[in-house]
């Protein structure tokens, strides 16, 4: 009897003592959990790329301010799946203290995050999905959509596309959500500037082979293909369409979501001459050319991605707002901080991010070099056009988002 | 001109090229699978993973030694068939005298544990592969590309040959016979155990072989095999677990019965083999061309 009490009392004792710890924790830390995909498809395009940017914008931070706050980076991996990617953010808000969450790739998992992001009024900083729901319909004053969308990259690629003389489409889109939205986006850039649509096909996610659709495309006489799809469905479609003599038979592919990593699987020989538009590129300037080294001296030599760059990017403002303010408890705060500074660093240049939460800043049609015009491994991109930025994202009061009045 | 339910004949021929060429590749693919079961009795689910592993390693023969596309036609199956038979002394041998379902969960387990380890290294975007016969012909009906015929008549006869050795030759009935009564063919002299070990390396080297004839088509990469090995599975029980010729027969089949459903409803390209499966074990559960045990 005497045994058990003392044990409830050691229990009590130690349970106070755990509870006081974890209340000073939470009180002097800024806790970032990078969620995306570790092992799948996006892996190589966000993965522990996104982890090292975010640690690597937490050590610049702590260098430029000295560091009086506490910063910890922990990440996980939402295998592209919904659900998963709730229960984790769940756990990361009520029992780890995580004060914002970033990146997360796949727009189906992001925008269950947004959602409860809201509900307990954490941050939401997006780089990897790209539904433009995100600060549309959708929009909350806890989540910043930094580096792209699917109306962006319509607007960039479509538009060139069809002002250069490409005013035929046909269609190959993923059959969910994301291919839905990027090929209704990319559809109205092209009806929108006098083009038309003269088929599409939904093919299954994932799909290994495309000559069928290809073929179908063929038939249809349009001239461009427009990729609606992301990953490896992108590389094989694309592969395959040189196989099958698309291009040389006249017709062109437009790549509506291609990543430097597609490119790097595809090869130059296959992907020359593919336009695509990005935020980002690691060789556009000295800047990037230094962070592209850090990271690939990190990362298996590989260079980082847009929405790598792009995570960077975010925590640092994050982090400047969360200094300003002096305080993380309160998400939507310290988005409301984060939207009235501008935002200034050395990967995105000055910008600033708009009521609804979409970030601003210019976006980059490129073209894929031919393999002779390449100095060497990762040299693939010529640029075509920048697009300003005032232009390249969504006008403001066309995404219904609410928080826009 | 006539029109086939709203789609012209000509397209439909296409489409039924198409995928007799896919079907090329399931046929290879459940072969492998069927040698394995029907003289092993061993559920390979490592298949997928050796299939990626021979792109991989034509992959690796070309950018570090220098081997070109047809050198490693030959040795990318040699080499993953070794790895093979050392996963077979080392692993699988050890379980023959268990059920069926621990060889299926230790080979899903190595398949999972190679995905990984080339995830680690190479990353999941995949590698490029240069098609090493370009171009192609007009057929009048649909552009052929080269590669793509010698992909239906090259697998098309690495699948006979298999055929023919397995049922037709002296080999192939001391083989058929080890899996009836292994005792009794030991007694007779012949060495099973390694006959056995063989075989498995032999239809490791079949996956393989298929890996590298997707090597210049298909997406280089580490879950290349994890994406196709389902739909191989099910073509290998409706033709027949473990039947040589249901599997050829199903696998180039199953490829054109799935070219047809990508013209007419392509959203449900991905299932209808899974529903022709269901339904041929309700109907057949032995399978079209199997036996019933």
């Amino acid at each position: 009897m005497r045994h058990e009490l003392m044990a409830v009392v050691a229990a009590a004792a130690l349970a106070m003592g755990a509870a006081s710890a974890q209340a000073q924790m939470s009180d002097g830390i800024i806790k970032l959990g990078v969620l995306n995909d570790q092992s799948g498809t996006y892996s190589d395009l966000s993965g522990q790329g996104s982890v090292w940017a975010a640690k690597k914008a937490v050590e610049d931070f702590c260098k430029a301010t000295q560091c009086h706050d506490k910063i910890e980076v922990v990440f996980a991996d939402h295998q592209n799946k919904p659900d998963v990617g709730s229960n984790i953010v769940r756990q990361w808000f009520d029992v780890d203290k995580v004060d914002a969450v970033v990146d997360v790739p796949t727009s189906s998992v992001a925008l269950a995050v947004n959602t409860i992001t809201k509900e307990k009024n954490k941050v939401f900083l997006v780089s990897g999905a790209a539904a433009s729901n995100l600060t549309g319909k959708d929009c909350t004053p806890n989540t910043v959509h930094w580096t792209y969308d699917t109306w962006a990259l319509a607007n960039g690629t479509g538009q060139a596309i069809v002002k250069t003389g490409g005013d035929s489409w046909f269609f190959i889109t993923a059959d969910y959500a994301f291919g839905h939205a990027l090929e209704r986006d990319t559809e109205a850039v092209v009806v929108k500037n006098g083009g038309k649509v003269l088929g599409k096909v939904r093919h299954p996610f994932p799909a290994q082979d495309f000559s069928s659709f290809l073929l179908q495309a063929q038939a249809s006489k349009a001239k461009i293909i427009g990729l609606a799809n992301a990953g490896a469905d992108t590389t094989n479609a694309i592969k395959q369409a040189a196989e099958f003599g698309i291009v040389a038979g006249g017709q062109n592919l437009a790549g509506l979501l291609v990543f430097i990593t597609d490119v790097h699987a595809l090869g130059l020989k296959t992907a020359q001459g593919l336009i695509l538009t990005e935020a980002w590129y690691w060789d556009a300037n000295d800047a990037n050319r230094a962070f592209a080294k850090e990271f690939a001296a990190a990362n298996k030599g590989n260079m980082p991605t847009m929405v790598q760059a792009g995570v960077y990017s975010a925590v640092m403002h994050y982090l400047k707002a969360v200094h300003e303010l002096k305080s993380d408890a309160d998400g939507a705060a310290v988005v409301a901080k984060m939207k009235a500074m501008p935002t200034d660093d050395k990967l995105f240049g000055k910008g600033s991010i708009r009521q609804d939460g979409r970030k601003i800043h210019d976006m980059y049609l490129f073209e894929v070099k031919k393999p002779e015009e390449s100095k060497g491994a990762w040299d693939y991109y010529k640029l075509r056009a920048t697009i300003p930025a005032e232009q390249a994202f969504r006008p403001l009061n066309e995404g219904e988002c609410p928080l826009v009045k | 001109m006539f029109e086939l339910i709203g789609v012209p004949p000509q397209a439909l021929f296409g489409q039924l090229l198409l995928g007799l060429i896919n079907g090329a590749f399931y046929a290879l693919l459940s072969l492998g699978l069927a040698v394995i079961f029907g003289l092993m009795n061993v559920i390979n689910f490592t298949h997928g993973a050796q299939y990626m592993t021979g792109a991989f390693c034509a992959w690796m023969l070309l950018n570090y030694l220098g081997i070109p596309y047809w050198g490693a036609l030959i040795l990318a199956p040699i080499i993953v068939g070794a790895t093979g038979i050392l996963i077979e002394r080392l692993f699988i041998s050890r379980l023959y005298h268990l059920d069926h379902l621990y060889g299926l969960l230790l080979t899903f387990g190595l398949a999972l544990i190679i995905e990984g380890l080339f995830r680690r290294q190479y990353g999941i975007s995949g590698l490029p592969y240069a098609n090493p016969i370009p171009g192609g012909t007009n057929l009048g009906f649909m552009f052929l590309p080269w590669y793509r015929g010698w992909v239906v008549i090259f697998s098309l006869s690495v699948c006979l040959a298999t055929w023919f050795v397995i049922e037709k030759t002296q080999l192939g009935a001391y083989l058929r016979a080890a899996t009836e009564r292994p005792d009794l063919v030991q007694a007779f002299g012949i060495n099973v155990p390694r006959m056995i070990t063989l075989t498995y390396g032999f239809g490791v080297g079949l996956a393989a072989l298929a890996g590298v004839l997707a090597a210049p088509i298909y997406s280089v990469n580490p879950v290349m095999g994890a994406n196709l090995i389902i739909v191989v599975f099910a073509v290998v029980v409706i033709g027949g677990m473990g039947s040589i010729l249901g599997s050829i027969i199903t696998g180039f089949g199953l490829g054109v019965v799935e070219g047809l459903t990508k013209v007419f409803y392509p959203e449900a390209s991905n299932t209808v083999i899974f529903i022709i499966m269901a339904v041929v074990l309700m109907l057949r559960p032995q399978g079209l061309f199997g036996t019933p045990k």
